[in-house]
C-alpha cells in the first residue's frame, strides 16, 4: 500500500504530469506516440520476416510489404553491408581494422593520454588498420583497394581525412592570423574557396580532374584520390575551428612569450598551440562527427562505404524495394556512433564552461 | 616554470647575425608565394601536356554545342536540341529553386522546433529533442536516399493514393490541380490531373526526386536551425522575460514581442551559414538524379570529356552563389545590429 502511494506520488511529480497543461498534453500526445509505436512494433517485430525460406526467394517479403519489415535483407546481407566486397574468407581483417579504429576513438576519450601519446596513437593505429586491410605483408594476402568497403572504409576515410588534414589546418590557421599580408591572403583564399563549394565538387575533382594533373602512366587509385580530396576539404574547416581557438587565447600569453624573448615559432609551438588545441577540442570533436557523416558522399564517385554498400545491396533484383529496412539499419549504426561521440563532446563542453581551460588537460597545470 | 639555474636564458636566435624583421618578413612572403606558384605551375604544365597527349581541346566552346539529353520538365523549357550552356542554366535554376524553397520551409519549421525544444510541456520538448538528435546524428545523404526509397515504394499510377479529391500520389510523383488563367470570364479555371497511360496528364506535378530532395533538405536543416533558435532564445537575459511578464504580457506575446527580436541578433549569423549549407547540400541531388547544377555538370562532362572546364564552372557558380548569399546576409545582419543598437 505504501509502495503504491509512493508510485502514485512519483508519477504525479514526474515532469510529464507536473501541472494541468503537461498532463493534458501528455495524455493527447502520449496516445498518438503510443499508436505510432504500436504500428512500428507491429511492422518491425510482430509481422517482420527475419529469414528467407530454403529456396532463398524473397517472395514472402514482397507479399508482406507494407505490413511487415523484411529484416531478412539484413540477416542475409549484413556481411556485405559491413565489409563490402572484401574477400569473404578474409573478412576478419576489416573486422580487426574496425576494432583498431574504435580503439583509437576510445583512447582519444581518455584525458590522461592527451599528449604526445595520443599523437602517436593517431599515427600508429590508422597505419595498422590500413596494413591489415591491404595485406601483402606478414603473410596476409594482397587485397587491392577496389575490394575495400563498408564500415572500415567509412572509419578510414574520416579518421585519416581528419588526422592528415590536421598539420595542414594548423598551417592555414596560423597563416590566416599571420602578420605577413601575402601569407594571410593565400590562406584566406584557400579557406574561403574550399568553404564556398560543396564537398561533392571536390570529390568529382578528385575522380575526374586529378588524373589529368599527374604525369601519364602514374595512376593513383581512386580511394587515395578521394582521401586526398577529403583531406584538402577538411583542412579548411579544421583551420577555422583552430582560428576560433587562437582568438580565444588571452593576449597576455603572447605578450608573456614575447617578453621572455621567444621568437614566433618557439612561442607558437611551446606556448600558443598547446592551449589552442585544448580549448578547441569540443569543436574539433563536432567537426569530426560532421565529416564522419559526410564521408558517405564518396558514393557519388563509386566507392562503397557503409552507406554505399547498403545502397549496393538494393541494386540486387532480389532486394529491390527494401530500402527502408536497409537504410534504417545503416542509420542505426551511424546514429549509435555519432550520438555517442556528440554526447562525449557535450560533456567536454560542460567541463570547459564550468572551469575554464584547465580541467580539459589530463594533468593539473 | 623555467628554471634559470639549469638552462641558459631562453633567448632564441641570440647568436645569429641580426637580420631586420622587415627583411625576414619579405623573405618569408616571397618564399610562400614562390612555393604556391611552383605547385600551380607544375600542375598546370602537367595538365596541358596530358591534355595535348590525349587530344582533348580545352576551352569553353562545348557550351555552345547541342546537349542532346533531356531534362525533366521544370520552370525553363528545355529540349535536347538546346545548348549545354542552357542546360547548365536550367540546372542552376533547379538548384536555386529547391534551395530557396527548402530555406523557407526549414526556417518556419526550425523556429517552431526551437520554441518546442524549450516548451514548458515536457512531452513537446522531448519529441523535439528526439527529432533533433535523430536528424543531427545520421548523414544527410542517408536521409535523402531514405526519402527517395519511400517515394519509389509508392503504388503505381493506376493504384495511386488519393488523399484529397483531385490529388494523386504514386511512384511517378505528386499530382495536384492547378489554376489556369484565361482571357475571358471567369478568368480562372482549374486543371485537374487525369490518369492517362502510365501516368497523369494535366494539373501540376512534383517529381519524386524533387520531393525527396526538398523533404530531406527541409527536415535536416530545420533540426539545425531549431538548435540555433533554441540557443538564441536561451541567450536572452531572463530579466527581459520577467519584466515582460510583470507587464502582464501573455506567453505568446512575450515570445513574439520581447524574446525573439532580441534572440534574432544571436540567431542570424549561424543561420546564414546554414542557408549557405542548404545551397551546397542541394548538390547531393546528384545521388538521387534530380537535375540540379551538379547533376547536369556531371552529365555534361561525361558527354564532352571537358572535366576541368565543367567542374571549374560548377565550382565558380557555387562560389558565386555562396558569396552573394553571405554578402546579403551580412548586410541584413548589420541592419539588425544597427536597429538593435538604437532601441536598447
Amino acid at each position: 500500500m505504501r509502495a503504491m502511494t509512493q508510485l502514485v506520488a512519483s508519477v504525479r511529480h514526474a515532469p510529464m504530469f507536473r501541472d494541468r497543461p503537461n498532463a493534458i498534453a501528455t495524455a493527447i500526445l502520449g496516445a498518438a506516440i503510443a499508436y505510432a509505436a504500436f504500428r512500428f512494433v507491429e511492422w518491425g517485430l510482430v509481422n517482420a520476416i527475419w529469414s528467407l525460406p530454403q529456396d532463398g526467394s524473397s517472395e514472402a517479403c514482397r507479399v508482406a510489404r507494407g505490413d511487415g519489415a523484411c529484416w531478412a535483407v539484413i540477416t542475409e546481407r549484413f556481411r556485405f553491408i559491413l565489409f563490402g566486397a572484401y574477400p569473404f574468407d578474409q573478412q576478419w581483417r576489416p573486422a580487426v581494422a574496425c576494432l583498431l579504429f574504435v580503439g583509437l576513438y576510445a583512447a582519444s576519450a581518455v584525458r590522461t593520454l592527451w599528449d604526445w601519446r595520443l599523437l602517436l596513437l593517431w599515427i600508429l593505429l590508422p597505419t595498422a588498420a590500413v596494413t591489415v586491410l591491404r595485406g601483402n605483408v606478414f603473410g596476409l594476402s594482397d587485397v587491392p583497394t577496389e575490394f575495400w568497403g563498408g564500415l572500415p572504409l567509412t572509419f578510414l576515410l574520416s579518421t585519416i581525412g581528419f588526422a592528415a588534414a590536421f598539420p595542414f589546418a594548423i598551417g592555414l590557421a596560423l597563416g590566416r592570423r599571420s602578420e605577413l599580408p601575402a601569407v594571410r591572403a593565400l590562406c584566406i583564399t584557400y579557406i574561403e574557396l574550399v568553404r564556398g563549394v560543396p564537398l561533392v565538387t571536390f570529390l568529382f575533382m578528385a575522380a575526374m580532374m586529378f588524373p589529368l594533373f599527374v604525369p601519364q602512366g602514374l595512376t593513383v587509385d581512386k580511394l587515395l584520390r578521394a582521401q586526398v580530396a577529403i583531406v584538402m576539404f577538411v583542412a579548411a574547416y579544421v583551420a577555422e575551428v583552430l582560428r576560433g581557438g587562437l582568438q580565444a587565447i588571452p593576449t597576455g600569453q603572447y605578450e608573456a612569450a614575447a617578453s621572455l624573448g621567444l621568437p614566433y615559432w618557439p612561442s607558437t609551438i611551446l606556448i600558443v598551440l598547446p592551449q589552442v588545441l585544448r580549448v578547441s577540442i569540443p569543436s574539433l570533436v563536432n567537426t569530426f562527427v560532421s565529416f564522419f557523416k559526410d564521408t558517405s558522399l564518396v558514393i557519388v564517385i563509386g566507392l562503397f562505404d557503409l552507406l554505399g554498400a547498403g545502397k549496393a545491396v538494393l541494386v540486387d533484383a532480389k532486394w529491390v524495394g527494401f530500402g527502408a529496412e536497409v537504410y534504417l539499419f545503416v542509420a542505426f549504426i551511424y546514429f549509435a556512433f555519432c550520438w555517442g561521440v556528440s554526447q562525449y563532446s557535450q560533456h567536454l563542453e560542460r567541463l570547459v564552461s564550468t572551469d575554464g581551460r584547465h580541467r580539459l588537460s589530463g594533468k593539473t597545470i | 616554470m623555467i628554471s634559470t639555474s639549469r638552462r641558459p636564458p631562453l633567448v632564441f636566435g641570440a647568436n645569429t647575425p641580426s637580420i631586420s624583421p622587415r627583411t625576414r618578413a619579405i623573405a618569408w612572403q616571397i618564399l610562400a608565394i614562390a612555393v604556391v606558384a611552383a605547385i600551380v605551375a607544375a600542375v598546370a604544365f602537367q595538365t596541358v601536356t596530358n591534355l595535348r597527349a590525349r587530344g582533348i581541346a580545352s576551352g569553353f566552346d562545348f557550351l555552345g554545342r547541342a546537349a542532346g539529353f533531356e531534362i525533366a520538365r521544370g520552370p525553363i523549357e528545355f529540349s535536347s536540341r538546346d545548348t549545354y550552356a542552357r542546360a547548365l542554366v536550367v540546372g542552376l535554376v533547379n538548384t536555386l529553386r529547391v534551395s530557396l524553397l527548402a530555406i523557407g520551409l526549414a526556417t518556419t519549421f526550425g523556429v517552431a522546433l526551437g520554441v518546442a525544444r524549450l516548451s514548458h510541456v515536457w512531452v513537446v520538448s522531448a519529441i523535439a529533442r528526439t527529432y533533433v538528435e535523430v536528424m543531427r546524428n545520421t548523414p544527410l545523404l542517408l536521409q535523402l536516399l531514405f526519402w527517395y526509397s519511400l517515394a519509389q515504394a509508392l503504388p503505381a499510377p493506376r493504384d495511386a493514393l488519393n488523399p484529397l479529391p483531385g490529388v494523386f500520389l504514386c511512384f511517378r510523383g505528386l499530382f495536384f490541380p492547378s489554376p489556369i488563367w484565361q482571357a475571358d470570364y471567369p478568368w480562372i479555371a482549374i486543371d485537374h490531373p487525369v490518369l492517362a497511360g502510365f501516368g497523369f496528364q494535366g494539373g501540376a506535378s512534383v517529381s519524386p526526386e524533387f520531393a525527396a530532395l526538398l523533404v530531406g533538405l527541409t527536415t535536416y536543416t530545420a533540426a539545425l536551425i531549431g538548435e540555433i533558435v533554441r540557443g538564441g532564445i536561451l541567450a536572452v537575459d531572463k530579466g527581459q522575460r520577467e519584466a515582460a511578464a510583470a507587464l502582464g504580457l501573455s506567453r505568446i506575446r512575450i515570445l513574439r514581442l520581447v524574446v525573439l527580436p532580441q534572440a534574432l541578433r544571436v540567431i542570424i549569423p549561424p543561420t546564414a551559414s546554414q542557408y549557405l549549407n542548404v545551397v551546397k547540400n542541394s548538390s547531393l541531388a546528384v545521388a538521387i538524379g534530380y537535375p540540379d547544377l551538379l547533376s547536369i555538370t556531371n552529365t555534361t562532362l561525361n558527354q564532352t570529356g571537358q572535366a576541368i572546364e565543367a567542374i571549374a564552372l560548377a565550382m565558380a557558380v557555387y562560389l558565386l552563389v555562396s558569396l552573394s548569399l553571405s554578402l546579403a546576409m551580412n548586410t541584413y545582419n548589420a541592419a539588425i545590429l544597427r536597429r538593435g543598437g538604437r532601441t536598447t
